[in-house]
């Protein structure tokens, strides 16, 4: 016998509500426990000092400004490239050879996985262009792991404005290059943004592709000098930089400071919250913007 | 009377399909010309090559020619943006910029280099009059545009359009997606705008056609089957297809 079509749907629509609960529950005790085991930690000492070799007392001052300063270099070098790349995608290339071979690109650069996109870097950027352990490889590593994804958000985005839209700014005589920055970009930013801090988030988190690349190991630095070309300047881009996720991975597996395993579970909790409030960030801001941009109150 | 747009043996292909055959035809200056014919005989084709909105399609192909003012517009030497500035259009769908009133009609003068806010003020009032919306949103100009009904949008649109100061506008079943009331209030538009501006408008309603056109044009299978004063066509046609059509025997 057939089941009678609102069975059908009752049961599928009861099997939804399972998986999606049990996502959400699976989400909510990873960010519970890793909340649960790390939020005692954190203090303004925890996050501002430099972290011990092997006392207890550490923190991770310098990991935190490192991976905030190389998202900003990583994000300098993506967001242009990767808009650029995504309005030829959207708006100008024809379909054909050369632009299944472009997308091809982009989809199996994206697919990479991360450790090869660090050993990439270490070939290219570290060993052959010489940048030796740097933030400045570390970026470029980043970008070609970014990059991809930028390149879809922009042309996702760019693709979603309505046709009408786009005809009614050619049909008022503007030019395709003020159709683009006038029509398509400021009714696609939200999207864009949105997807832009996202990326930034997953940017923020990546340990493998850094490992090689902007290394392992952060000089002394001196939070009074800002010449960007002074060795010891936390804003010099060629000096070595461990990151957060890049730290918390090194105490894991060699740290030799007794409290160790709390540095790990603080910078832990430090990077979830971060990430998280990328994200909740993202959403506000792309609202904020659509509102501010369409004037609707 | 003084033919504004002059349409020589028009072909037009999408890729293999041939979607527009031979057209011949003027289009008085100041008047209403409307565009009738059963759906897919290729009306909005016709009325997109007339502002080149036909250039964006990828495999299209134009011959023969299209004058405004004497001027082949598909010549070398045209500007397909001055082009478009001349000839306005509005959609079927109402399309408003997501912003404000006010910006939605000032968008077209702003990029087109005025920045005064006085005369951009001038600008939108009479626009918006011209489009009989003025009374009806004179105190929200700074409101979403979003926010108006369906037929306060497309009388938007249609202030956005005039704000460009066009000679010619193309309206593609603008009324198609409106209530009864607001066809009427932009029937009603239509008739007063012809008094300044050369209109041309595609409609599925042939009581509209009768009602607002001056003159009628007939499509059938992307031929332009016959042309005529509306009151001819509708009464007395010459070809036995159009008479076919308009007593409802097909289309
Ligand atoms: N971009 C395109 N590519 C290929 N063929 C097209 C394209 N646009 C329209 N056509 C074809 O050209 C013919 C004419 O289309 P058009 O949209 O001009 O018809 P229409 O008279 O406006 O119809 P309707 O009354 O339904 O709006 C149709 O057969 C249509 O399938
Ligand atoms: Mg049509």
């Amino acid at each position: 016998m057939r089941m009678s079509n609102k069975t059908a749907d009752r049961i599928a629509t009861a099997v939804f509500y399972f998986f999606a609960f049990l996502i959400i529950a699976v989400l909510a005790s990873l960010i519970g426990f890793i909340l649960y085991r790390g939020l005692g930690q954190i203090s303004w000492h925890f996050l501002t000092s430099p972290p011990e070799t092997f006392k207890t007392g550490g923190g991770i001052g310098p990991q935190l400004f490192n991976s905030l300063f190389l998202l900003v270099l990583t994000m300098i070098i993506t967001v242009p490239l990767g808009i650029g790349a995504g309005i030829y995608m959207a708006e100008y290339s024809r379909p054909g050879r050369f632009t299944d071979f472009i997308r091809l690109v982009v989809e199996v650069l994206s697919s990479f996985p991360s450790i090869v996109v660090g050993l990439f870097g270490l070939l290219v950027f570290v060993q052959y262009f010489d940048l030796k352990f740097s933030l400045l490889a570390g970026a470029l590593a980043l970008t070609v792991f970014n990059l991809p994804l930028m390149v879809r958000i922009t042309e996702q985005g760019i693709r979603g404005v309505p046709r009408e839209q786009k005809e009614a700014g050619l049909a008022l005589g503007l030019t395709r290059w003020h159709t683009i920055t006038k029509v398509l970009l400021p009714v696609s930013l939200p999207t864009i943004l949105t997807g832009t801090i996202l990326a930034a988030g997953r940017v923020f988190g990546e340990a493998a592709a850094l490992l090689f690349t902007a290394g392992m190991s952060s000089p002394r630095l001196d939070f009074t000098d800002w010449n960007p070309l002074s060795p010891v300047s936390p804003l010099n881009p060629l000096r070595p930089a461990e990151t957060l996720a890049v730290h918390i991975w090194k105490i894991n597996s060699e740290g030799v400071a007794p409290d160790a395993a709390q540095i790990a579970a603080g910078a832990s909790a430090v990077l979830i919250l971060t990430v998280l409030l990328f994200n909740l960030g993202s959403r506000w801001l792309g609202r904020f913007l659509y509102r501010k941009l369409t004037a609707s109150r | 009377m003084n033919q504004v747009m002059e349409i020589d043996r028009l072909n037009l292909h999408y890729g293999d399909f041939h979607a527009l055959k031979e057209i011949n035809l003027g289009i008085p200056e100041k008047t209403v010309t409307a565009f009738i014919g059963p759906s897919g005989c290729g009306k909005s084709t016709f009325l997109r090559t007339l502002n080149r909105m036909n250039d964006l399609v990828p495999g299209v192909q134009i011959g023969g020619s299209v004058k405004l003012d004497g001027q082949d517009i598909y010549g070398a030497d045209t500007d397909v943006e001055v082009l478009r500035k001349r000839v306005g259009m509005v959609f079927q769908q109402p399309n408003p910029f997501p912003k404000s009133i006010f910006d939605n009609v000032a968008y077209g003068p702003r990029l087109h280099g005025i920045r005064d806010k006085s005369r951009l003020n001038d600008i939108v009032e009479r626009s918006l009059r011209g489009a009989s919306l003025w009374e009806e949103v004179k105190d929200l100009l700074g409101k979403s545009a979003l926010s108006l009904s369906g037929g306060q949008q497309q009388r938007l649109c249609i202030a956005r359009a005039l704000a460009v100061e066009p000679e010619v506008l193309l309206m593609d079943e603008a009324t198609s997606a409106l209530d009864p009331i607001s066809t009427l209030k932009i029937e009603e538009l239509v008739r007063e705008l012809k008094k300044e501006y050369t209109i041309v408008m595609v409609t599925h309603n042939m009581h509209q056609a009768a009602r607002v056109s001056d003159r009628t044009v007939f499509f059938l299978n992307g031929e332009l089957v016959e042309a005529e004063e509306t009151e001819k066509l509708f009464s007395n046609p010459t070809d036995a297809r159009t008479e076919d059509y308009i007593t409802g025997r097909f289309g």
